[in-house]
């Protein structure tokens, strides 16, 4: 191990900042990152080792303790519970003798759940030792048995497995037409830097990534900072459940992408870009890799990129299971090698980003569209979508439908119609944007898709008359409570707490005061927290709270009070240890009986 | 023309660069908050310190000071939601006043006292934290760990050791010293350090030192935080 790390580290030229990429290595080598690793490299990157233990727990797929030769993890994404998740896993759990959570005694295989991989249109979903597997059901977890049993390495296991489909089912204004290779650096350099900029200022283009934050504005900023260092950063973590159209765009139309953050890095003068992936697309690395290579050659990137003194090149760095590095401010710690803990603000990323230098952060779809806009003018896009949402919006369909990928609309567009587009029937409601957006009733479904009404990162849930609202809600609130970094208290405590509340009300244990107290919780998350993340966890409560409150009282006890734990139960321990089972070592919980 | 904000109507000068926190601290005005401390670098993760800027919520410690800042700090709402990210780190740990050496000297009650805080409100989490007694002079109990980074701060900033890092994520958050066996003993801690001394609860406390001033006549015992966290935090500062 010692020699592996050594080459390891220097590979990496004992750069700290690539801490993550050197655990990966180590996790993916030895199934943890085991303690003497840490020493070792603790003193090759000259780090303290707390320093190093702190990413290693902070990441959802790195370990301190062995997990099995193949590590395999089932999404947890409410998708993938509509698709018989829980069934599924408890049949791979029979068949590989292996419980959830657990390594196998003979330490070859080990299981657990992860939060959504970005297969919904595909699921169930899991991931064998970081990467993606699709569509499982029993006659596939039986060949996945079988194979693990035999001890074949992934590279022999076969290629449907790991199939993944874009489904692209409605292309628009973007998807019907990838730019050539070179076209947007051509023509900016042509029509001149500022004047290209002008042209993506004109298009009203906003961020595609959440936030909504005008691109050309962001990218003045940057390029007005008095530091030469820029960089440019492409955010591909992807991590809200429920959207996956990222994973797509980097499959099929990753030289455009690549071309929009080289227009940026022209335009802002940056020199080094980097794509920020998903731990969960590994299966992309390789293929991505090339792209870059192919531009290399062709002098779309590297040094004096189509001879006009432009020197900027990318490096993919990936993630490791941790939605909050989607943030971007934590993305950028992120990529230093540290925790994904959200920065304070101000300074913003434009002025103060990777390594403390001037970055411009922005969505894989945001590159997208500033490539093509480079090419084809700013009235193009300007002329599609809404006043103040202009162009198209590409989302990723699942849940109950009958067609469930990808979907690219004018701004504008109303849920009714993307439903009927996607066959989708007795619907319920839907969740737009995702666990941190809004969940709408079929009763809404003349609202439309625009930063004005509707706005998303893509997500867009259906769920149908046969789905119980509660359950969504209970597996987004896990998720939140699972995905909080921690740094602040209200989302720290908070979430933990909301899961607690909510929970005890679902599970019959509520009394007269709970729901309200449930919402006083949620606004002390909501209004307190220090990032996005806070921010909106407590939105799947109060998105339904709001809509179906009749749901949340149905399920309190006609009582004033009810202990937040199970007196009974309480006495268990008391019961066994003076060997009574009488009614009268029972307590029954306050009040029930005085009815 | 000096540049003035007003904080619950109250004009004060600030210095450019200063942060609320700082010039509120300056001008005498009392803004609650755990996580700060003059000599550090701001934090900004307690969230207590939070006050309403041109209404919207900002933590006092972290934003700037900018000329013409309408801020609200002493209202009702703002120390009601105070409250409950008290009692949030209240339950979070196991915070048992009556026993801990730190009493009356504990900021962490003191602002419980402050705010009009009665009970815990939330379902406690009971949660399983380890202690560290292998230290010859200084006792680490992690129950009493409000993730302030204070300590890592200071050994950091001020001792020049990083004896100290939280690690985890969520709410598995736990304090980890710097040594292949993990063990404080084994750090380079001494018992001057800043760090051993910068805990605003009984997390770290020093050994052979307890109960030296008895209950009763502590820091806290007769007089507020707010009187006494200023008047602490200008003679801190020299
Ligand atoms: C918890 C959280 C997760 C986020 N995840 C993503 C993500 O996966 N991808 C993304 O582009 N933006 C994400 N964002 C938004 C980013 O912080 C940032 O606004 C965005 O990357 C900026 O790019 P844009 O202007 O092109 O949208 C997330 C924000 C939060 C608070
Ligand atoms: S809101 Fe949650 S995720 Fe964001 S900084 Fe606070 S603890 Fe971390
Ligand atoms: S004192 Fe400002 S956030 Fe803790």
């Amino acid at each position: 191990m010692k020699q592996f790390i050594q080459d390891l580290s220097e590979k990496n030229h004992h750069q700290a900042t690539r801490l993550l990429q050197i655990l990966r290595a180590i996790q993916s080598r030895y199934h943890y990152v085991p303690a003497d690793a840490i020493e070792q490299l603790a003193g090759l990157l000259n780090k303290p080792r707390t320093q190093i233990i702190s990413v290693v727990e902070f990441y959802s797929f790195f370990h301190l303790q062995p997990k099995g030769q193949f590590e395999i993890l089932i999404s947890d994404s409410i998708t993938d519970h509509m698709l018989g998740k829980i069934n599924l896993t408890s049949y791979l759990a029979r068949q590989l003798k292996v419980a959830v959570g657990e390594v196998r005694e003979d330490g070859i295989v080990s299981l657990d759940n992860t939060s959504c991989t970005g297969m919904c249109d595909q699921g169930p979903a899991g991931l064998v030792n970081g990467y993606a597997l699709t569509r499982l059901d029993r006659a596939r977890i039986d060949v996945i048995t079988d194979l693990i049993n035999q001890q074949k390495p992934l590279a022999a296991w076969p290629v449907e497995l790991f199939h993944i489909e874009d489904n692209i089912h409605k292309p628009g204004l973007l998807l019907k037409q990838q730019i050539n290779q070179g076209a947007a650096l051509n023509v900016a350099f042509k029509r001149g830097l500022k004047e290209t900029l002008a042209e993506i200022d004109k298009s009203g283009l906003r961020g595609r990534g959440g936030a909504g934050f005008k691109t050309a504005m962001k990218w003045q900023f940057c390029s007005e900072e008095a530091q030469s260092e820029r960089y440019v950063v492409c955010n591909a973590d992807e991590g809200e459940p429920g959207t996956f159209k990222d994973r797509v765009l980097l499959n099929s139309f990753a030289h455009q992408v690549f071309e929009g953050m080289t227009l940026c890095a022209a335009i802002i003068g940056a020199q080094k870009g980097f794509l920020y992936l998903r731990g969960e697309y590994l299966y992309l690395y390789d293929q991505l890799q090339c792209i870059l290579d192919e531009r290399r050659k062709a002098g779309l990137l590297g040094i004096d990129i189509l001879g006009q003194g432009l020197n900027f090149d990318i490096e993919i760095c990936m993630g490791a299971g941790a939605y909050i590095c989607g943030e971007e401010s934590a993305l950028i710690e992120s990529l230093e090698g540290k925790p994904g803990i959200p920065r304070n603000r101000p300074p913003y990323p434009v002025t103060q980003g990777y390594l403390g230098k001037p970055t411009v952060v922005n969505n894989v779809e945001t590159f997208l569209a500033a490539a093509a806009i480079a090419v084809n003018g700013g009235d193009w896009f300007a002329s599609v979508g809404t006043a103040k949402s202009k162009g198209t919006k590409i989302l990723s369909i699942s849940g109950d439908c009958a067609r469930p990928g990808i979907y690219e609309y004018p701004f504008g567009t109303t849920i009714e119609t993307v439903l009927m587009d996607c066959g989708a029937a007795n619907v319920m409601g839907v969740q737009v944007g995702g666990p941190s957006g809004t969940f709408i009733s079929n009763q809404e479904f003349d609202r439309k898709l625009a930063f004005e009404d509707l706005a998303t990162g893509g997500s867009f849930i259906i769920f149908d008359e046969s789905r119980n609202i509660l359950d969504m809600v209970n597996n987004f609130t896990h998720f939140f409570a699972h995905e909080s970094c921690g740094f602040c208290t209200p989302c720290r405590v908070g979430t933990s707490l909301l899961k607690k509340q909510f929970d005890k009300i679902v599970e019959g244990h509520g009394s007269a005061g709970d729901v309200a107290a449930l919402e006083e919780l949620c606004q002390v998350i909501k209004g307190y927290s220090h990032c996005g993340l806070g921010q909106t966890a407590a939105n799947p409560v109060l998105t339904t709270l709001e809509r179906y409150p009749e749901l949340y009282q149905d399920k309190l006890k006609k009582i004033s009070y009810e202990p937040g734990f199970d007196l009974d139960g309480a006495l268990e321990i008391a019961r066994r240890m003076a060997n009574r089972t009488d009614a009268g070592a029972h307590l029954t919980q306050v009040g029930e009986d005085h009815e | 023309m000096s540049k003035t904000i007003t904080i619950d109507s109250k004009m004060i000068p600030f210095q450019e660069g200063q942060t609320i926190m700082e010039a509120a601290t300056a001008a005498g005005v009392y803004i609650p908050h755990l996580c700060h401390h003059p000599e550090f670098t701001p934090h900004g993760s307690c969230k207590l310190c939070t006050v309403n800027v041109n209404g919207r919520g900002c933590t006092a410690c972290t934003y700037p000071a900018i000329d013409g800042q309408e801020i609200l700090n002493e209202t009702k709402e703002l120390n009601d939601d105070r409250r409950k990210i008290t009692q949030m780190l209240f339950v979070e740990g196991n915070h048992l006043c009556p026993g801990c050496e730190k009493s009356g000297n504990c900021q962490l009650q003191a602002v419980g006292y402050y705010l009009n805080m009665l009970d815990n409100h939330f379902a406690h989490f009971f949660a399983r934290r380890d202690l560290d007694a292998s230290h010859p002079d200084v006792l680490i109990d992690r129950n009493r760990c409000i993730f302030c980074t204070l300590c890592v701060r200071a050994s950091r900033e001020k001792d020049g050791k990083d004896v100290f890092a939280i690690s985890g994520r969520g709410i598995n958050k736990q304090l980890v010293f710097n040594s292949e066996s993990g063990q404080l003993k084994d750090t380079g801690l001494g018992v001057n350090d800043q760090a051993a001394h910068i805990c605003p609860t009984g997390a770290i406390l020093i050994k052979r030192t307890g109960f030296t001033v008895p209950i009763g006549e502590r820091r806290f015992d007769h007089n507020d935080i707010a009187e006494t966290g200023l008047e602490q935090e200008h003679s801190d500062h020299g």
